[in-house]
């Protein structure tokens, strides 16, 4: 389990360049480093679950990111972009 | 930041080339097509036959000119037939037999 405040990086993994499969994992977010808010339950994990697979439940957060991690350009500075992650995504950081 | 990575023909978030084009956020008529897909899709979810998981995977599948060729729920319904064909829940000769008759 990952405590809400700790920095995490997204692993910077593309399955989908492997063969067929489906994620829920934003292209624009792999690699960027992001802060769990909250651990928002275990989920039968979906990646399994699209190949009528026996699914693990498993732990998904609520990440945030600073908007400006992802995007150069204009807005406001403190915007920011949260995601709801699962866990195997997610290597925790220094801070 | 922007990476050089193939990116999945749904997977557009932050994409620049949407930046200028208004997001269409007015409600979608339905037609009677649209709801019997609708309609059978939530049958096979009902009879555990085929869930929405598998159906995004079958949709992410479709090959790319008929992803942007095709309506919303068309992508469903071949998303839904493919996978029922995978499943060997339905057999592609007998369906196809069953379109030719239908035509």
């Amino acid at each position: 389990m990952i405590a809400p405040g700790t920095r995490v990086r997204v692993r910077d993994d593309w399955p989908e360049t492997r063969g067929p499969c489906h994620i829920r994992t934003p292209h624009y977010v792999r690699g960027e480093r992001g802060t769990v808010l909250r651990h928002l339950g275990d989920f039968a994990n979906p990646e399994d679950l699209a190949f009528g697979r026996a699914a693990p439940r498993l732990p998904l957060y609520h990440v945030r990111f600073a908007r400006s991690d992802l995007w150069d350009g204009g807005g406001p500075a403190a915007d920011d972009i949260l995601i709801e992650i699962f866990e195997p995504w997610l290597d925790e950081v220094a801070a | 930041m922007e990476k050089d990575r193939p990116r999945a023909m749904h997977d557009l978030g932050g994409v620049p080339r949407y930046m200028c084009d208004a997001v269409d956020t007015e409600p979608h008529e339905l037609t009677g097509f649209d709801r019997e897909v609708d309609a059978i899709r939530q049958i096979l979810g009902m009879k555990q036959v085929m869930s929405v998981d598998e159906l995004r995977r079958g949709i992410e599948a479709l090959p790319e000119a008929d992803y942007r060729r095709l309506s919303y729920y068309e992508r469903w319904l071949c998303a839904i037939t493919a996978t029922l064909i995978d499943k060997t829940v339905i057999d592609e000769a007998a369906l196809r037999s069953a379109l030719e008759q239908a035509s």
